[in-house]
Parts: C-alpha cells; structure tokens; sequence
C-alpha cells in the first residue's frame, strides 16, 4: 500500500554538502510555505563544508504540527554515499526518489515501497549548455520533478525563482528551464505514481518562514544594542551575521558611518569581556555562542554577576559535551548556564521558543539586563536558531521605551542629599544605582571590581559586608522573579493530575504529543517554561500535578534538576523524558514515553487518565 | 606605602589649566610594599595627567588582577575605575572604548596579567589599534603570589628565590612593534624624569600605546642578581635620543642644530622633538626600532625612551567606521528601526 494523503507527509533530502543543494530545498520549503500549508524543514548538516552526507528534512502538515515527526515518507536520494541507507530508513509504503542515471545496485530488493528513478545527471548532461550550471541545476531539477509527482502548484516555485533573482534576471532562466526538465520528465514517466500531494491552504495568512538566528540578531538591532563582541562558532554565527546585515541597512548615519560596533574577538573570553566594558560604559551590548564559548565565557559571567554588570549572551546550543557534535542540536546547557562561573551565582535565562520570541525575547533582554545589572542569557539551540520555522509575524511597539535601569544622570547625582553607594540598597529590591563613567566631574566615580566590596563599591575583606553583599544579590534574584516572561499554562482538564513541562524547542513535539494523546483519553496540562528563575506559577502548576513529565533534549534531565534544586520538588513526581539523539524530538517519542509511564506506572486515578 | 597621606594640601599649590592641583589627580593610599616601583609610576602617571590638564571624569582607569593592577585605586580618584580579571583588562577596555570613543582609557597591567594569563587579549588588543595607553608596570615576577618568575623574567636572572630563571623572556616592547602598534616606549620607575613625558605623548597618542615600565619589586625580586632590580637597571639602562614633548599652545623654545632633530606630530597638534645623537635610530619604522632593540640586548642593556612612533595609523572605531557620536549616547529613537519598517522587512520572509 502506498502512503497517500493531502498535505501530511516528511520528505527527506540525502544530499552531498556543499553540492548547492541547500538553496533548491530551501526553494521547496518555501513552495510550500507560500502554497499556505505548515511546514517545518530542518536541515541536518556534518561539521564540513563540502563532500560529506547532509540531510534536509521538510515536514508538511496542515494541522500545523511543526515539531519533527520521525520516520520519512518520501526520500529524494542523491548522495551515493548514504544511497543504503536512505533507501532503508524509508517507510513501508513511501516513494525513493534516486539518479537513475546509475541503475540501483543489485542488493536494493524492497518490494514495499515505490521506486521513482529519474536521471537526473543525464538530463543535465544533454539539455543543459553550461557545465558550470550542471551541479547547482541538477538540484532544482529535482525539485521541478517533486511539483508533478506531489500535484504542487508549478507556478509558485517559478514566482519564487523570479523574486529570487529579481536583481539578476538572466540567471532566473536557466533556473525555470531546469524546474520544467524536472516536472516533464516526471510527467511523462511517473504520471499518477505519487499519492502524497500538497494543495494550496488558508492555514497561514500572515505567517513568515525565519530562522531564530535572524529573528535573534534582529531583536538586538531592536532593542539599542550597539556593541557586538563574538567569535566564530557554529550554530551561533549566524546571529552576529544577521545584526551585522540588518545594521548596515538600518543603523547608518549620514555619512555611512555605523551607529555599531562589532569585533570579532579573538576568542569568546575576550568576546564577552567586550560586552562587559561596553555595558559598563552604558551601552547596550550583547554577544552570541553556542555550549563551548559558555564555557570559556563562564570567568566573565561571575564577574558580570558579582561587580553587577549588564550582559546579553544569546546561547545558541549545540550537541555536547566537549567539542560534542558542532551541527546538532541540544538542550544540554541548562545547567551550566544557571549557574555559570565560580562561587554562589545564579543567571537569568530565557528560552524561546519560536523565531518570534527569539526576536523578543532578545531585544527585551537588554531592559532586563539592564534592570538587573546582570547577566541574561537566551537559551536558543540549532533547531531553532539555524532552522526556518513557520511562525506568526515580528511586531514592535513604536511606543515602547528602553528601559535603562537604575542609572543617575548627571542632575541626579547632584539632587542626592545622601551619599551615594554603587551597592548600596536604597529601595529594597535588590537592585542598586549605577553611574556611567563621564557622566559628573566630581560625582559618582567608583571602582568596579570582581572582587568583595561594599555597599560603596570599596574593597573589603570584611565577613558582614561580604555577606551583605552576597544577601542583597538574592533579594535581586527575587526580583527578578517578577521580570522574567512568565510560563505559558494550558489546562485542558482542571480535575487533571497529569502534567507535561518542557521549554524551547521542544515546545512543539509536545504539544503535538499531548493531543495525540488526548484521542487515548489521556489528558495532559502543560506549562512551557519561558524563563529562569522559576516563578510561583510553575511552583503551583508542579505542586497541583503528579506525574509530572519534564521532557527535554539532554540526557541527564537538566531542567529537572534546576526544578528539583530550585524548588524543593520531590524527584519521584518528576519523570524525565529526554531525547538524546542529538536530532529534534518527535511527538512519537513523547507520545510513547507518556503512554508507558502512565499505563505501567501509575493506577489511572492518580494518573490523569480519564 | 602603607603610611596614609596627610590630607593637608598648602593653599597656593599649583594649578593646572583647568584649575585643578595636582592632587585632584590623587587616589586612595596604597597597600603595595614600602618601595615599590608601582607607587612610583603611580605617581607618574598621576603628574603626566595633571600636566596634561586631563578632566579626571573623562578618564577610565582599567586592570587585570596583581599587584600592578591594585594602582589604580591609588591614582585619579575622580576617575571610574574596572578593576577586571587576570589578563583580560583588554578586552574590558576595547568594549568600554567602542561605547564611548571620547573618554581616555588607561589600562595598567603586570608582567604576569600581560606576558602569559593575557597575552592573547594583549596580542588582539594592539593588532586592533584600540586607542588607549597600555601600562605595563613590569617586575619580572608574580608578587601577589609571592615571587614566582614571570614570562618577561630574563634568562638567567634569579629573583629572593635564587633559582636562575631558565626560560627566554619576553620583551613586549619587541613583540608590540612587530604587532604594528603606533606607539611604543619602556620607562623606569626609578627616573621619573623620563617617564612623565613617555606617559604625556603615550596618552596623547591616537591609537595604542604601550608603556612598559620597568618597576622592581622589592619584596621578591630586588636581588643583585636580578635583571629587574634597582640596582641592574640603574647600571644597565641606556636611553634612547632624548626627546621633548610640546603641547600644541606652547612656543618651541629651546633650539638645537639644524638636522639633529626629529619632530613627529601628535594628532591634536602636540609634537615630540627626538633629539639625535649618533647612535640613536629611526624612531618611525619597524625594522629600525627592533634593530635597536636587539642591538642593546645583545649589549646586555635596557634600552628606554619612546622606541617606536607611527602616527599615521587608524585607531580601531576609524578601522570599523563607526559613527562619530559615542554609541553610548545614542537612543532609542536613532537606534530602532519601528514597526514599520519591521513590517517592510517581514515581506522577504514570505
């Protein structure tokens, strides 16, 4: 029986990377997302850039479940390299799409899935002039292919090659002549063989197709941020490459001059150091790693958090531990970053989950760092950050203010009739007023040092100011309980014990899961953490719940520990589900694990099922 | 240092051009030991200041970790201070450097938070040209840690612990000409008379500037057998051609001999005369400066005096094209592009 259905299906890309086939998948994807109908790609790429296997999967779904289904309906495979086992990983009944300018070796002998050969190379090879073009048109004549056998409207993908090249025309060309190689052939030879087809849809109207790194960068340029420290590191690059472009084009004086400054450090240690003397000096700076620069970016973050210094560190995560697997993605830094550096210290985080948070979420990062004088750290990670995801459009509040924090002016300090202290509690919160250097001739000097000091930012070895100092950055932690997005709570049943809590990219499978799981009676409240510390709302949701499921992407449960650690839960409720494949987490995963758990473990009264 | 300062100042002590003394330049009382050579060039740095009429709120003061990087709460109390982590001062300096471009930025560094925990930010920091003065207050040793040989230790010199050290140093003068910073010059605690200026035209100087300043320790390495002591350095310094720092208002008055001078031109009009002798070298190119450098270490002397001058270079926000406002000044309204051209924008992600 052949897989069959309307706009339901994954179809996987075996590619050779750097071949140029990135941009003719890129080209299907947003056929797709352009023909109205929810659709996820994600790329899965080797730490190399040209000649190792790469795969690009594209999930189109139009009940808009965007998380990674799992298992592949339809392959287009044309690297000979994995040429097995892509063929073995397809579903029974699903369609191999392959080169058939070389026939399939002798020992490929399923006889449940259909074969569509279509000789890409020699196609290529006889109608199209320009060697140069081959390679990079062999790509799109697949996907011109692909727009026959899956019933595509053809016109969407050539408006889409002429918004392409608007500027280049002539190359749009050849690109269409290769589309229609594709569709004919497949017309001519495969008419009526593909049951999967995707057709135009309402689904998404005012959607955009982005990629978290894009959105990320751009909350930055958004959020005042004029200062960029960084160094190269993959999937976080591409953050500090989108702030650089969307800079040149909106932060140009008249002269050309740019109204930001971004170094490439040296390493990240300096990468960040930049940030801090940036935020000290009173301007709003940020910088974007991924798990290995956190690491090294660990001494400055104690710093940051003990002499109070704002800091926006986009942490975009990666497959660890160690050098780990560069091009996968993790959840694995929850840990680490709660708590980076020496000594008692704890960081703000913040988890988008969507290209759309990651745009707020940063630009709003800098109020918040510089409300709380500390550290914040966004907890993105490679799905999202380097991936194209469907979500709702970007909007900004033309009346929103920076929000600068606790920082005397000049007139300020004047005003004063007590004397002021950089650490000094006037308010009660926590928080402490800073000065920028410059600001008076004979006012509000201090000294920062990341070493002890009190409440007047002077030196001191003394056990009660020490302590003080130390009580008071609790009160702040307080504090900043009360700034950080709160969790987003779904109670399907109020009489329901079953709870789900997850975060960042794995948001989606979740909620996927937990309405399969609903069709098995089986009823699940959710709440998506948004960000750290935890405030009394996922206090009250874990306390009115048991089982809880806290489903992440590491092994160790890590967001379960923070919950354990932070607010005294008893770990038996807590039930992890961890995906530590190092690729995104699947509904079915999380489907499966909660169904197990909840018929083995738990008596049906206790454990939400109806 | 550890006596405090009388807070007794005389009535008519000079002033500058802006009406400050010379104790506005002042900081708290030092806790380094009785003779330091750090105090001394505290002191120094607070006279170059003081007569360069610097407003002290327009100067930042940064450090890494040592003894070294204690001074500046010791000098320029009116200044904002960053007292940072081992090594990385420069990179603190370059991001408070690329918020505000107007301020004037003093780094003070040691031997150990320069020449080994910092040497990459060190390296980076001058290849960028940030425009700052580098101070390194060199003693050849950790004191903090009580005496343990640093990288820029000579071979073969032994501090109170007697071992000779057995590794090359570093001499970071040599290695910042070969970096390409626009300025470079070592200096002596013990003969203020040279250094004061060395720190006038550093400070002055577009771009980076590195002042290494040979500055004894003398808890742990003011041995006669040490090459950072009092004593060798006294004996073994050789200066380079004398020079005169002029500020842009004041009249060249003395007069030399027609080609015995070398003026180079500071960005803000102030000139430096080098007054040659016979041996004295090219004070503009590379080459000749660690020629001149390698000839006197091969000597076995301590070449001082500003040693290499480029005034030609671009500082790191020229290199970057940077906006001439300081970025920290901007706001909202010039950095946020609004909804509407974020609406314009999403168009392309359709």
């Amino acid at each position: 029986m052949k897989i069959s259905g309307v706009n339901d299906f994954v179809i996987r890309f075996a590619n050779v990377n750097g071949s140029g086939s990135a941009s003719a998948n890129n080209l299907f994807a947003k056929a797709i997302f352009r023909l109205g109908v929810p659709v996820s790609p994600k790329n899965i790429f080797p730490s190399n850039i040209q000649g190792l296997p790469t795969w690009y999967e594209v999930r189109v779904n139009e009940q808009g479940y965007l998380g990674r289904r799992g298992g592949y309906d339809f392959i287009v495979a044309v690297n000979g390299q994995t040429l097995k086992k892509d063929y073995e990983d397809l579903a029974t009944g699903g369609y191999f799409f392959y080169d058939s300018t070389r026939s399939l070796p002798d020992d490929f002998l399923r006889e449940d899935i259909t074969l569509i050969g279509i000789p890409l190379t020699q196609i290529c090879i006889q109608k199209i002039e320009n060697p140069k073009l081959r390679q990079l048109l062999k790509n799109i004549l697949y996907v011109g292919a692909l727009a026959h056998l899956l019933d595509m409207d053809f016109s969407v993908l050539t408006d889409a090659i002429t918004r392409q090249f608007s500027k280049k025309p002539k190359l749009a060309e050849p690109n269409i002549h290769a589309l229609e190689l594709g569709f004919e052939y497949a017309a001519q030879h495969f008419p009526d063989t593909c049951k999967l087809s995707v057709k135009s849809s309402k689904k998404l109207a005012r959607h955009m197709l982005m990629d978290g790194n894009t959105a990320a960068g751009l909350g930055a340029v958004y959020g005042g941020a004029t200062v960029a420290g960084w160094y190269p590191i993959t999937p976080s690059t591409s953050v500090i490459e989108a702030f650089d472009k969307f800079t040149s084009r909106y932060r140009l004086d008249e002269s050309g001059k740019k109204k930001a400054a971004i170094i490439q450090a040296e390493d990240e240690l300096t990468a960040l150091g930049i940030v801090l003397g940036a935020s000290w000096n009173g301007a709003r700076a940020f910088t974007a790693t991924s798990g290995p620069g956190v690491s090294l970016m660990s001494e400055f973050l104690g710093l940051a958090y003990f002499a109070e210094i704002p800091v926006v560190l986009i942490n975009v995560q990666r497959t660890g531990p160690s050098t780990g697997m560069p091009t996968r993605s993790q959840q694995s830094d929850v840990l680490m970053c709660a708590y980076a550096s020496h000594g008692d210290t704890k960081q703000v985080l913040l988890f988008p989950c969507d290209p759309k948070e990651c745009f707020e979420m940063s630009a709003d990062s800098f109020d918040l760092a510089e409300r709380l004088q500390s550290p914040v750290i966004i907890m993105s990670d490679l799905d999202l950050g380097m991936n194209d995801h469907v979500c709702l459009p970007l909007e900004w509040d033309d009346s929103h203010q920076y929000d600068r924090g606790k920082v005397l002016d000049a007139a300020q300090l004047e005003a004063m009739t007590e004397r002021w202290g950089r650490y000094l509690d006037r308010d009660g919160d926590g928080l402490c007023y800073r000065t920028i250097p410059g600001t008076h001739p004979t006012l509000g000097a201090y000294f920062t040092r990341g070493s002890s000091h009190d409440e007047y930012a002077i030196y001191t070895e003394d056990s009660e100011a020490y302590e003080r100092c130390m009580q008071r950055l609790t009160r702040k932690w307080q504090t900043a309980k009360t700034l950080v997005p709160k969790p987003h709570i779904k109670i399907s049943d109020k009489a329901g014990t079953c709870g789900a809590v997850f975060f960042g990219t794995s948001t989606h499978a979740s909620y996927e899961a937990v309405e399969q799981l609903k069709k098995q009676d089986i009823i699940v409240n959710t709440l998506r953490i948004r960000g750290f510390p935890f405030q009394d709302e996922v206090i009250d949701f874990v306390d009115s719940h048991d089982p809880i499921f806290v489903i992440e992407q590491n092994r160790d449960s890590q967001m379960r520990t923070l919950l354990i650690n932070e607010c005294g839960f008893c770990p038996d409720k807590l039930f992890p589900i961890t995906n530590i494949d190092a690729l995104p987490i699947t509904a079915t995963l999380i489907d499966r694990s909660i169904q197990e758990r909840v018929s083995t473990q738990v008596p049906p009264h206790q454990g939400g099922v109806k | 240092m550890k006596s405090r300062r009388p807070s007794f100042r005389h009535p008519d002590l000079p002033k500058n051009d802006l009406g400050y003394t010379r104790r506005d330049y002042e900081g708290g009382d030092s806790t380094l030991c009785a003779g330091c050579g750090h105090d001394s060039t505290s002191n120094a740095i607070i006279q170059a200041c003081y007569e360069l009429c610097l407003e002290p709120h327009r100067v930042v003061k940064m450090s890494g970790i040592g003894c070294s990087s204690k001074t500046p709460a010791y000098f320029l109390g009116k200044s904002h201070g960053f007292n940072s982590v081992h090594g990385r001062m420069p990179s603190i300096a370059t991001g408070a450097n690329m918020a505000n471009k107007d301020l004037i930025y003093l780094g003070v560094s040691g031997d150990g938070d320069t020449a080994s925990i910092g040497m990459g930010q060190f390296v980076h920091i001058a290849r960028r040209n940030l425009n700052m003065t580098y101070i390194v207050m060199n003693n050849g040793c950790y004191g903090l840690t009580k005496g343990q040989d640093s990288a820029t230790a000579d071979r073969g010199s032994a501090s109170r612990k007697g071992r000779p050290n057995p590794f090359e140093s570093i001499d970071l003068c040599e290695l910042a000409i070969a970096l390409g910073a626009g300025f470079v010059a070592r200096g002596f605690s013990g003969d203020k008379a040279q250094l004061v200026p060395i720190l006038k035209a550093a400070i002055t100087h577009k771009g980076f500037s590195l002042v290494d300043v040979i500055s004894p320790c003398v808890t742990f390495n003011n041995t006669a057998t040490s090459t950072k002591s009092y004593q060798w350095v006294r004996d073994h310094m050789d200066a380079t051609s004398t020079f005169d720092f002029i500020p842009p208002r004041q009249e060249i008055t003395t007069e030399y001999e027609p080609g015995t001078t070398q003026p180079v031109t500071l960005h803000d009009g102030e000139v430096v005369n080098f007054h040659k002798s016979d041996d004295s070298h090219d004070v503009s190119t590379r080459r000749s400066a660690i020629d001149t450098l390698e000839f006197h270490r091969e000597k076995g002397h301590l070449l001082t005096g500003i040693l290499h001058l480029n005034e030609t270079l671009e500082e790191t926000h020229e290199i970057l094209e940077t906006t001439d406002t300081p970025l920290n000044t901007l706001t909202e309204k010039e950095l946020c592009p609004g909804d509407q051209a974020l609406q314009q924008l999403l168009e392309t992600y359709r």
